[in-house]
């Protein structure tokens, strides 16, 4: 009796929490406005659904990363919520991992569902074929987005992507265009290995191996994480070393970076001492940009869903799709690209 | 002359069995590797910030400041260790949850702090987050006392979930405040040279001296980690005194996920507090306290926190890669696992036993 | 005369930092004898057995087995050669059955015949007369059964010299002359005994020679007939001794008004613990007592009456006013103390200090919030220990590291300072040397006589007959009898316990 009461008490607690937290949540803004801004995202919705399956709805089986992982999933996954629903034409199920294996389970576990199309942003690049494959002998056409994968092109339709090496060699060659007459950078790397760090980072290092007057005061990662890349940052303001570019592979980074510039009275921005870039166009990294307090932010397009949507109903143009990716410059960035661009 | 060597290996003997004596060698290690690397590692520096306000730099103020958070936690997680037998490895996910707190309800009343409420609203998310952290304390300490779940396996729920739970509150915005003001609590109140965090971490320690001064919590915590049973007999709670523990850790989450957020105004759900709940189980087994529950000392867990900041600051100021920081931790675990092993202090305790016994046999044989 | 020694230990010492726990020991034993290791605690019993069984490397000395000598360096040595030991506490797994714990670590080969061997376990066990079977598993078995356990372990092994630390501690009257019998069919067999043991009756009545330690030293060694029992205490307690017939209590049960209202009572109290309900009183200044064999549901009458275990329904009265006693605190509030039959499991806080452990009850009864200050703590310490006269290096010794005797003065002070007026002791006296059983007899007596009321179990009668004056017999889990007056004496107890023809006596 006892025992039940207690049991009884803590679940209480454990539903108070629950309580709490969706006592939070309400009132929130709605979640998905973010998207309604987002670009090139109006073609094509028009065109009636194609004759897939008896007229009724396009099955599709969404396979992608965690959307808490970053701003830019976040955005992605908006993205694809807000253009693959019923009003389109689309009966859409989401997968969300980090985890290659639990992707790949996923998408065994579409196809069996018998969906028509399979969006998969995955998460390691190998591993993929067996399911490719049987896919194919399903009927099912496979169409990747964001993230590219090692089997054979033929196994899918298309791939939407991002280039980040273009990203990176665009913020270069912006660097470049300061003309400055040395470069001291230091250099913020995202989680080794990943793609954006490999095509971010390439640009840069094939840059200063290039460049006389270009140097490299200290080359990092901090996964990601502005606390660490403050840390990386404090750690060379307190040696006493001189830098004057921060070149952080995403926007965070770059914010942690700038904390510890704050507070070592390093002054940042436009026409000061440091220059600084970030990637991924988060609204308020553009703010900053708008104020001056950055210099340049590269954009990594999040928004693969209207590239989706209109291979999906007008067929196939071509294999590798690369969308059209700005970089802003803090002297040039408007309030309408924050709008636009901000995710 | 024999006696005062005796004495003076009983002063030795008895500084070596001083709990703070792991934590204080470590640390004296690595300011004895930096000062011979860079004796510049030590230079402290009282310079106009980019707001204008002097303030102190260089990196041991930067150790002590970032340190704060690890610090603060491992109050809890020592006194979690101590009565559950346990550790909790949730904390960095709740610290998501918690600084996701406090960044919504800064951002949702963000027209009255531009409109002079700065304070009240401050105060209120912050008290909420107190709130709401301690709840998942209690929801992590409920499953250890009353379903009596292992604590590593009870707390691997929150693990699993707090960043999904934390990103959620937030609607997985990528929130940023814009109010300065708001990062004092991370970095530097203006007029004043030292980190907010210091004095943070050092409210908090008073706290907790107070708190194990007027109350019973040391006697209680380690009776029940020791013999759970024993204390029932002596009219203890067993099961009261291990939630109380978790619901103390609760409330350091919250005031960690604070100062987090408040570095930097804005919050990365899937990084932020990254594996700090290794440092802070570390932090504990550095300061030679047993991971198995019972007696702890929270100095000793303190220092172990700054000896691992002081390493991290180290192995940054050395441009160790920040993936491979864990690898010089791990050789630290190691080290400290090899130390506390039965069969090293059974191999020191011999030895010393053999020279005591030597040395008698010796005064023994003068005296004849 | 010498030709059939089978072990020789000769000039052993041993010394831990600051203490000499062993100083130049010889220690003889023969073939076929049994051989009781005698002194008070702290005097090396437990040490000598430990050096010989390789669990501490000896400081200097040397040992042979049947005239050969012999380096021990660990437990596992020792049982090579023929050496095998049953603890005073008990070293086994409860979490793995009887027949695992039984041949844990003696099994030959990666494959073993486990239904050979859980049948060859039940047969042994049989054998002996031990209630358990093969496949229990043994936490669930009683503390009595786990020790025979590993007597039987001890036993299945080819040995030349058994060591038993205080097998008998836990073990009631009968389980005592099984033991016995078993103990004299291996000396039949020509195996070497050494008994560690506090029972003077045990040792007159099973063993042929006597060795005697005091202070890590020897004292001697006698053949039984040549040493009376008064001349035994007095060499192990280095003084002359006032006999154990001294504390015969000068019997204050007259003193006791049975007519007034009872310091405690319960009508129908019900445990979950497997105990009937039962109604029990004690009255101011009384020293009542309940016996039983194992099992008889003694323990968890009392632990009832504390609230240790969950009470189902009764009435519970203190001093005539009804209260509700559901947890242990309940209890304490009362008045009400507990010492519990498990030192190590219940009693002690091992790590603690003795300072902390003296006052961990009064300190929870005055409350969380409300610390003694230190110097306060240390003056009850401080009082107590000289009091009870418990042996520690200082108050900030962890407990653990006492003798088991301390440990539980220890635990006495503790309860001693929480000043109940009703006190339970739950075998106090198990596993303590007779100076400490001799002084907590009258301790009892003593408190009695200031007007506490004391509940005394114990597993040996001649301690009961000599404190209590009234005695709560069960049987099964129920109450079969209450002695008083003459009724108090062996036979009526033995009698009553048995159950059968002499049930009339209610």
């Amino acid at each position: 009796m006892k025992k039940l009461v207690k049991m009884l008490v803590s679940s209480a607690v454990v539903g108070a929490m629950a309580f709490g937290l969706s006592a939070c949540s309400s009132g929130t803004p709605a979640a998905t406005q973010a998207s309604a801004a987002a670009p090139a995202n109006t073609e094509a919705e028009t065109t009636a659904a194609p004759a897939v399956e008896d007229g009724g709805l396009i099955k599709v089986g969404i396979i992608n990363n965690d959307p808490n992982e970053s701003g830019y999933r976040t955005a992605n996954d908006r993205d694809m919520k807000a253009t693959f629903t019923e009003e389109n034409g689309y009966e859409a199920s989401f997968f969300y991992s980090l985890k290659n294996e639990d992707q790949i389970a996923a998408a065994q576990k579409f196809i069996q569902d018998e969906v028509d199309y399979l969006l998969i942003s995955a998460a390691g690049t190998s591993g993929w074929d067996g399911v490719l494959e049987q896919a194919q002998k399903a009927g099912i056409k496979v169409i990747l987005f964001d993230r590219t994968i090692d089997a054979d092109p033929s196994l899918y339709e298309a791939s939407i992507v991002s280039d980040m090496a273009k990203e990176g060699q665009q913020a270069v060659d912006w660097l470049a265009s300061q003309n400055l007459s040395e470069y001291k950078i230091v250099h913020i790397q995202g989680v080794m290995g990943s793609s954006a760090q490999i095509g971010r980072s390439g640009a840069l290092d094939d840059k200063v191996a290039a460049e006389a007057n270009w140097s490299i005061v200290t080359q990092q990662t901090a996964e990601w994480s502005e606390e660490t890349a403050q840390q990386i940052v404090q750690a060379v303001i307190d040696s006493g070393e001189t830098f004057n570019v921060i070149y952080a592979e995403n926007d965070n980074m770059a914010k942690g970076a700038v904390a510890a510039l704050d507070k070592a009275n390093i002054s940042h921005g436009v026409g000061k001492d440091v220059i600084v870039i970030g990637f991924d166009c988060n609204t308020w990294a553009l703010e900053e940009l708008l104020a001056g307090n950055w210099n340049y932010d590269g954009q990594c397009n999040p928004f693969q869903a209207s590239y989706i949507d209109d291979i999906i109903k007008n067929g196939v143009k071509e294999k590798v799709v690369i969308m059209d990716e700005k970089g802003f410059d803090a002297t040039t960035i408007t309030a309408d690209d924050v709008a636009n661009y901000g995710i | 002359m024999t006696s005062s060597k005796i004495s003076a290996r009983g002063f030795f003997g008895k500084l070596v069995r001083n709990q703070l004596f792991i934590p204080l060698v470590a640390l004296l290690i690595l300011v004895a590797i930096n000062l011979f690397a860079d004796p510049t590692f030590f230079k402290i520096s009282l310079e106009p910030s980019s707001t204008g306000n002097l303030i102190l730099s260089g990196n041991l103020i930067s150790i002590i400041d970032n340190a704060s958070e690890l610090a603060i936690l491992a109050i809890g997680m020592t006194l979690v260790t101590s009565a559950s037998g346990g550790q909790d490895i949730s904390v960095g996910a709740t610290i998501a949850i918690a600084g996701s707190m406090v960044l919504r309800f800064v951002k949702m009343y963000s027209p009255d702090i531009s409109g002079g409420k700065f304070a009240a609203v401050i105060i209120f998310s912050f008290l909420v987050c107190v709130v709401v952290s301690a709840l998942f304390g209690a929801f992590n300490g409920s499953l250890v006392a009353f379903f009596k779940i292992q604590p590593m396996v009870a707390t691997l729920i929150l693990f699993t979930a707090g960043r999904s739970i934390a990103a959620w509150i937030n609607n997985n915005d990528n929130i940023s405040i814009n109010d300065a003001r708001f990062g004092y609590f991370g970095n530097f109140i203006p007029g004043i040279p030292i980190p907010t965090p210091v004095f943070i971490t050092v409210i908090c320690l008073i706290i907790i001296a107070l708190v194990l001064k007027f109350t019973n919590l040391r006697l209680y915590a380690q009776s029940v980690g020791i013999n759970a049973s024993s204390s029932r007999l002596n009219g203890i709670n067993p099961k009261l005194i291990k939630l109380l523990t978790f619901i103390i850790l609760g409330v350091c989450v919250a005031v960690c996920g604070f100062i987090k957020v408040s570095r930097t105004s804005s919050i990365t759900y899937s990084v932020i507090a990254n594996n700090i709940e290794m440092d802070a189980i570390l932090a504990v087994a550095l300061g030679g306290n047993n991971l198995g529950g019972g007696k702890f000392n929270l100095t000793a867990s303190v220092i172990g926190a700054y000896v691992i900041q002081f390493l991290t600051t180290t192995l940054f100021k050395f441009k160790v890669s920040s993936s491979e920081i864990s690898a010089y931790k791990a050789v630290v675990v190691i080290l400290l696992i090899f130390i506390s092993a039965p069969v090293v202090r059974k191999w020191i305790a011999d030895v010393r036993n053999k020279n005591l016994a030597s040395r008698k046999s010796k005064i023994g044989k003068e005296a004849n | 005369m010498m030709e059939n020694v089978v072990l020789e230990m000769r000039g052993i010492c041993k010394y831990f930092p600051g203490v000499r726990a062993l100083e130049q020991v010889d220690f003889t034993l023969r073939e076929g004898e049994i051989h009781a290791l005698m002194g008070e605690n702290g005097a090396g019993k437990s040490t000598l057995i430990k050096v010989l069984t390789g669990v501490y490397p000896k400081d200097a000395g040397y040992v042979t087995l049947s005239g050969a000598p012999v380096h021990i360096k660990s437990p596992q040595d020792a049982q090579n050669i023929g050496i095998a030991t049953v603890y005073q506490e008990i070293t086994l797994c409860p979490n793995l059955t009887v027949a695992e714990n039984m041949y844990i670590g003696r099994t030959k080969g990666p494959f073993t015949n486990w239904s050979k061997i859980n049948s060859d376990s039940d047969r042994l066990l049989q054998e002996l007369g031990i209630p358990a079977r093969a496949k229990d598993q043994l936490g669930n078995c009683s503390i009595a059964v786990q020790q025979m356990v590993a007597i039987a372990r001890a036993v299945d092994m080819d040995c030349k010299v058994l060591i038993l630390d205080e097998p008998t501690s836990s073990l009631d009257e009968q389980e005592v002359q099984k033991l016995f019998k078993l103990m004299r069919d291996l000396k039949s067999k020509g195996v070497g005994i050494i008994f560690v043991t506090h029972f003077l009756e045990q040792v007159y009545e099973v063993c042929d020679r006597i060795t005697v330690l005091r202070d890590g030293m020897l004292v001697g060694e006698y053949i039984i007939e040549d040493l009376p029992r008064v001349q035994l205490v007095s060499k192990m307690l280095g003084k002359d001794f006032d006999d154990m017939a001294e504390i015969k209590s000068d019997s204050d049960a007259e003193k006791v008004d049975y007519d007034g209202t009872p310091v405690y009572q319960a009508i129908n109290l019900t445990g979950t613990t497997g105990i009937k309900p039962f109604n029990f009183e004690i009255h101011k200044g009384e020293v009542n007592g309940f016996t039983g064999l194992l099992g008889s549901g003694r323990s968890e009458s009392v632990r009832a009456i504390f609230g240790a275990d969950r009470v189902t329904a009764g009435k519970v009265m203190v001093n005539g006013r009804t209260v509700s006693i559901r947890k242990p605190l309940d209890a304490m509030r009362c008045g009400i103390s507990y010492l519990p039959e498990d030192r190590k499991k219940d009693g002690i806080v091992g790590d603690l200090s003795v300072r902390d452990n003296i006052i961990l009850a009064l300190q929870v009864m005055k409350g969380f919030f409300k610390p003694f200050s230190r110097a306060q703590a240390e003056k009850f310490a401080d009082e107590y220990i000289e009091l009870l006269n418990i042996k520690t290096a200082s108050q900030d010794t962890p407990i653990k590291s006492l003798s088991g005797g301390n440990q539980q003065k220890v635990i006495l002070a503790r309860w001693l300072l929480a000043n109940p007026q009703y006190l339970i002791l739950d075998e106090p006296t198990r596993g303590i040397d007779v100076g400490t059983k001799v002084e907590i007899q009258k301790l009892v007596l003593k408190l009695a006589s200031e007007g506490k009321s004391v509940t005394f179990i114990s597993s040996e009668i001649d301690e009961m007959i000599r404190t209590c004056s009234r005695l709560v017999v069960l049987r099964d889990g129920k109450v079969v009898g209450e002695l008083k007056g003459d009724d108090l004496n062996q036979n009526k107890i033995m009698a009553t316990i048995a159950g059968g023809e002499s049930n009339d006596i209610q």
